[in-house]
Parts: C-alpha cells; structure tokens; sequence
C-alpha cells in the first residue's frame, strides 16, 4: 500500500533550542499510528507541523511520492482542545467546516459525521451543553468531515472518562478499517498497546524507535502481553539515558 | 467567507447580552445626547436673599437708580428662589435645593454711592472641587451680566444728569432752580453782556467765566461720550478660518456618534477575532500545509478572515450608528441633503474602527483580554481628540495630535463633522487618513497572527 504520509528531514527549531532532529517516516492508509515519549519530546510539534498550522525549519511533510505529491493536502486534525464553536450545535459546527472545506455535499456529508459518531441524536444541541467526551468527538468529526486520507490528533483522549475513550477508540478504529491513516500522540501508553499497529517513539526531538508495539516490548525486555508502559521506560533509559526533562 | 459570516451572525444572534448591549447602547446614547441638547441649558437655581429695603434708590446726579433694578438684573441670570433670611438660604444650600445662596447687603446703596468701600455680594455654596468650580464660574458669570446692567443703568442716569447739565432748563429734582441755564448757553449769553461792558476788571473777570464755560461744555459734551464708551470698552467680531460655523449640540452630536461607532466596532472586531483563538478554532481555520509553495490551502486565508471580522464589526457599527444619527435628528436638525456624505464618513470610520478592533484581537489572546483592552484604548482615544489646542502645554499637546493621528478616533469624528456640520478640515482628507489607517491596522493585524499555534 502507498504511504499517505511523508515525513522527510524534519527538524524544527525555535532560537537556541532544537525541538525536532531530521525525523524521518512514513505512514501508509489503514495505519493506526501512536506517538509516544516523555514530555518535551516533540510530539505536540511533530503533529502541529504535520497538520499545517506551524511551519518546520527544514525537511518536508507531503501526502505521498510522484503522482501523489502533486496532489492536494489533506490532512485532518484535532487539536487536544477541542476546537469547536461552542455557541453553535453540532450540525451547524459540522457544516460550518464541510462548506468551508467546499465539499460538493455538505449537507450528505454532516450526516454521515453524525452517524459515525452516534452524534445524530444531540445534532441540534449547543456544543456548550455537551460532555467533553461528546465535545471531543465532534471535533474529531470535524477533522474528518473532509474526509481525508490522514488524521492528525494530538492527545484525543486527554480529558476523557474510560466510557468516553472507549467510545472514541471504536470510532477511530472504524475509520482505520474504512482505510484513513490514523497518528496520534499520548501519553497513554496502554492506549497505545491496545490500539495502535505502530508505534514511533520521539524523546529530545529525536525520532528514537518505528516499529510494531510488540518490538518496542521485546527492546524494553517486556514479554509478549508484558507492559509497554515499562519497556517505553527501559527503552528510553537504554537508549536516551541524557534526554534532558521539560524541552518542547 | 459567506460561511463564516453566516457562523458569526448566528453566535452574535444567541449572545443575547452582548446583542442587548448592542441595541440598548446606542439607543440609550441617543436619547440623552438628544433629550440633554434639544433642551437649552439651563440656568443655575439660585436661593436670592434680597436684604435691601424696600424703595431703596442710588442718587446718580439729578437721578435716582431704584437699586432693586440690580437685584432684577440678577433675577434674569439665574433661576432666582427669593428667601427672605440668610439662614434659610443656607438651609436650601446645604439640602441641595439649590446650587448656591447670593445675600444682597442692605447697604448695597450707600456702598455704591460711596467712593470709599466697594459694595460687596456674598455668595454661599457648598459640594466637592468639581460643584465649587462650576458655582464660582457660573456665579462670576451670572453676577457680571447683572453687574454690566446694571453700570448701564447708571451709566444712563449719569448720561441725562450730564445732559441736564449741559442744557439746562427744569431738571424736576427736588431743591433744584426753575429754568436753570445749561454750560452750553453760558458762552452765547454772557457774549452779549460782555460786548457791552467797557474794557476794565469786570469784562476780565466775565471773560474768565466765558472761558471757562465754553470749555467745561466742551468737556462734559466729551465725558458724554465717554460714559457711552466704557459701559462696553470693547466689541468682539467673531472670523471662523475654514467651514462652517458649528453649534454646540450639532458638534455634540457627532461626538455620541462617533464614540458609539468606535465602541460597537472595536469591541465587536476585537472580540470576534479573539473569540477564533479561544475556541482554538483559529488554528483549524487558517493551517496551511506544511513548506512553502505545496499544494493544497487553507480553509481560509489570514487576510480574509480578518477581512471578514472587519467587515461584520464595521457593518453593524455602521447600521447602529446611522439609526442613532437617525434617531437623534429628532431632536435636533440635522441637513438629510447631506446623507451621502454623512455615509461615506461612517462606513469609511467603521472601517477603520474594525480595523483597530481585529489588531486588538489578533494581539490579545482571549476575548476578555481584548475586550478590556478595546474599552482601555478606545476611551482615553475619544477624550484625547476632545482636547482643544492651547488648552495643555505646547509640547504635551504635540503627544496629544501624535497619538490622535495615529489612532482612527479624531480622524473619524473630523470626517462625521464635516460631513453633518460642513465643519472643517475638509471630508476627503479625513477619509484618506482613515483608509490608510485602515490599511495599516489590518496589516498590524495580519503581523498579530502570524502565530497561531
């Protein structure tokens, strides 16, 4: 399967301190990839990058190679707050974006956001009136609503009850099995483990591990089914024992 | 944009505070600027404790100035409350009935008629530095009318007793002779007694006396004139330079008008930017993908959601603060011939305004901060484009026009008043100001948010 995603070289830079180091991957549809790693890492700038909403300082982000490349950006993204208006409903949130994306039906393609996300019922209700587990899945709903091939969303189960994350997960893994390219960063690790079919471990900006979680549990000396959470620590011990704390 | 505008208006529409607040402002605004100018102002209510006897006259030659002419010329200036003692007129001071208390002396008379001590009011009021500046200047003012009256009285009097003097014949004083000779009769008399007196000591002394007749005629005729002068020494001819001139509630109201444009545009420019970065939704908006010159774009431009929010502040800025000019034309007249002009000035300040509003915006990063910035920026701007030239030291009033210049509210209110008064400078040149202005608030701006993240 092509990749979806490119990520070339990627560095960013803000003065004196180097928040990503030539971070290099790609990520293919159908993928459900978790970014993980302590604070500071990069990861909330790896994804920002990703989605467009800051520039890096070299390398490159492209949807793909040759033919592909030349293709439109489409890449979606929910923010870890959810970025909603909160005066308006649902449905109105839902088309606001669907027009401004000028998809050729919105009012086909609200609908099918709001029974993908069993929203359908609270359609009309003000985003102030829902939980924040419903208030996150609109605005993953809206970072769909264009239908991209790549989703970004940094920490979306941050703020979540277990009722709520679960909730979610199904609804990304939906997606996942429909073929959209799924990257996600957290500090959940469990999440990870459970969901996710790769892993990239970020720590002082450097892209430190690509590969299936089960490899990450079998460098961190982890048995299959061991605790991904105490391989990530041995991993990083191993490998970054001078990651400094507290660097974006 | 169509879409966003459409968004903006639907949560304008259910903020129902703030659409209250949009409504009920400048609708309030203009009925007290209307109902405060279309009454004339009016005058001080002043408690008169008139101590003078009744019948009381000054004697100003052959004439007598009754001096409760004085207390009626003081009755015209103010809103008078006669109260007979001055303990009661303290009473209503002291309650607030009134602003102040004026006692006339009893011997006001005899103080005029003497050259020795000046005749003396008393004045008593009351309240904080601002009530005292306002009795003391409204006093002096009222008093001086009365006082200048009342010289004119005098002046009048002294003008018929100098006459009298000149021309004699029955003055109607009492003690006074019959068919008393005027100064001006002695000279042509005593000319012909003196034609017929032989050359000696006599005809000498009787020319002495025609001498001195003809010249004291001569100078009582000059001291006439004189008299005339000096009630009023000096006469003021008013030139206006450039325009029109403007009345006072003309003038005040495009001062309502245009702080409430500033006000509802700023604040709604300035809020509807900084609402975007509250939400966080400005980031899903305006991200563009990533490196420069890939394909791909934004769901929307900087520069057009900025567009956007300038546009919806200035346009219901604009529509409220026409209803208020509307509204408060009927209470004052205001030249309707004159309405394109007076839509240019708006929408062209409405612009500027909504400008100024989304660089607050952009700049603060939630829509408290921007709010409270908007209402700290927006008031010292109007109260420093009210201050007059001359009225502060010179280099002081220098950072005054500085900053005026540089912010759209003295522009904006230049242009409303010449396009309602005629006033000047000239209404092109202020939309210039303000379309450049305009242009370089957007562009601060867009600079605001080039950061997003």
């Amino acid at each position: 399967m092509s990749a979806v995603l490119v990520v070339e070289a990627l560095a960013k830079r803000y003065d004196e301190l180097e928040a990503l180091r030539d971070v290099s991957f790609e990520v293919r549809a159908g993928e459900l990839v978790g970014v993980i790693g302590p604070n500071g890492a990069g990861k909330t700038t790896l994804l920002s990058i990703i989605a467009g909403i800051q520039p890096p300082s070299a390398g490159s982000v492209s949807q793909g190679y040759g033919a592909n490349a030349a293709t439109a950006w489409r890449v979606g993204w929910a923010p870890q707050d959810p970025a909603l208006y909160t005066k308006l409903s649902v449905t109105e949130n839902l088309e606001l974006f669907a027009r401004l994306e000028r998809l050729a039906d919105p009012h086909a393609a609200v609908a099918r956001m709001l029974e993908q996300t069993g929203l359908s019922e609270r359609a009309r209700e003000p985003v102030e009136r829902l939980s924040g587990g419903n208030r996150q899945r609109v605005n993953v709903a809206l970072g769909l609503i264009g239908d991209p091939p790549v989703l970004a969303l940094d920490e979306p189960s941050a703020a979540l009850d277990p009722g709520q994350r679960e909730r979610l997960w199904g609804f990304l893994t939906r997606r996942v099995a429909q073929g959209t390219a799924v990257l996600f960063s957290t500090h959940n690790v469990s999440e990870v483990q459970r969901h996710a079919g790769r892993v990239l471990v970020l720590a002082d900006g450097r892209l430190l591990f690509d590969g299936a979680p089960a490899t990450l549990l079998e460098q961190g000396g982890e048995p299959a089914g061991g605790d991904l959470e105490r391989a990530l620590v041995r991993f990083l011990g191993a490998v970054a024992p001078a990651s400094p704390e507290g660097t974006p | 944009m169509s879409s966003l505008l459409h968004k903006d208006l639907l949560i304008l529409r259910r903020s129902r505070l703030l659409l209250a607040l949009l409504v009920v402002y400048p609708v309030a605004i203009a009925l007290l600027i209307g109902f405060a100018i279309s009454r004339s102002p009016s005058r001080p209510r002043v408690a008169i404790v008139d101590q003078t006897p009744p019948g009381e006259t000054l004697q100003v030659g052959n004439q007598r100035v009754p001096v409760s002419q004085y207390t009626q010329q003081l009755f015209n200036q103010v809103e008078a409350v006669p109260v007979p003692t001055r303990a009661q007129a303290i009473a209503k001071v002291q309650s607030g009935a009134v602003l102040a208390a004026v006692v006339i002396p009893p011997d006001i008379a005899a103080r005029l008629a003497s050259d020795v001590e000046p005749a003396r009011l008393e004045i008593v009021y009351n309240g904080n530095a601002l009530e005292q500046s306002l009795v003391r200047s409204t006093l002096n003012a009222a008093i001086a009318q009365a006082n200048l009256a009342f010289s004119e009285q005098i002046q009048k009097a002294a003008g018929v007793a100098i006459g009298a003097l000149l021309t004699g014949g029955n003055l109607g004083s009492i003690g006074a002779p019959e068919n008393l000779i005027g100064l001006s009769q002695i000279p042509s008399t005593l000319g012909g007694i003196i034609a017929r007196q032989p050359p000696g000591r006599v005809r000498a002394q009787l020319e002495r006396i025609d001498a001195f007749a003809a010249f004291a005629a001569q100078n009582l005729t000059l001291a006439k004139r004189v008299l005339s002068t000096i009630s009023q020494p000096i006469r003021v001819k008013s030139v206006l330079l450039h325009g029109r001139r403007t009345p006072l509630n003309a003038f005040a109201v495009v001062v309502a008008v245009s702080v409430s444009l500033m006000f509802v545009c700023v604040l709604l420019a300035a809020g509807g930017v900084a609402l975007e970065r509250e939400e966080h939704t400005l980031a899903r908006l305006i991200r563009r993908p990533p490196g420069a010159g890939g394909p791909g774009r934004a769901l929307i431009s900087r520069q057009a959601l900025l567009a956007e929010k300038t546009l919806l502040a200035a346009g219901c800025a604009f529509a409220i603060a026409f209803a208020m000019l509307a509204g408060i034309g009927a209470f004052v007249a205001l030249d309707w011939s004159r309405v394109g002009l007076w839509l240019a000035a708006l929408a062209l300040g409405a612009l500027a305004f909504g400008a100024l509003g989304v660089a607050i915006g952009a700049l603060a990063r939630e829509v408290r901060a921007a709010s409270l910035l908007a209402f700290a920026l927006s008031l010292p701007l109007a109260f420093l484009a009210l201050v007059p030239a001359g009225s502060v030291a010179g280099g002081f009033y220098d950072v005054i026009a500085a900053i005026s210049f540089v912010f759209p509210f003295k522009a904006a209110l230049q242009a409303l008043d010449a396009a309602v008064n005629g006033a000047s400078p000239a209404i092109g040149l202020s939309l210039v100001h303000l379309a450049v202005l305009s242009a370089a608030f957007a562009a601060l701006a867009g600079l605001g948010l080039r950061h997003v993240e």
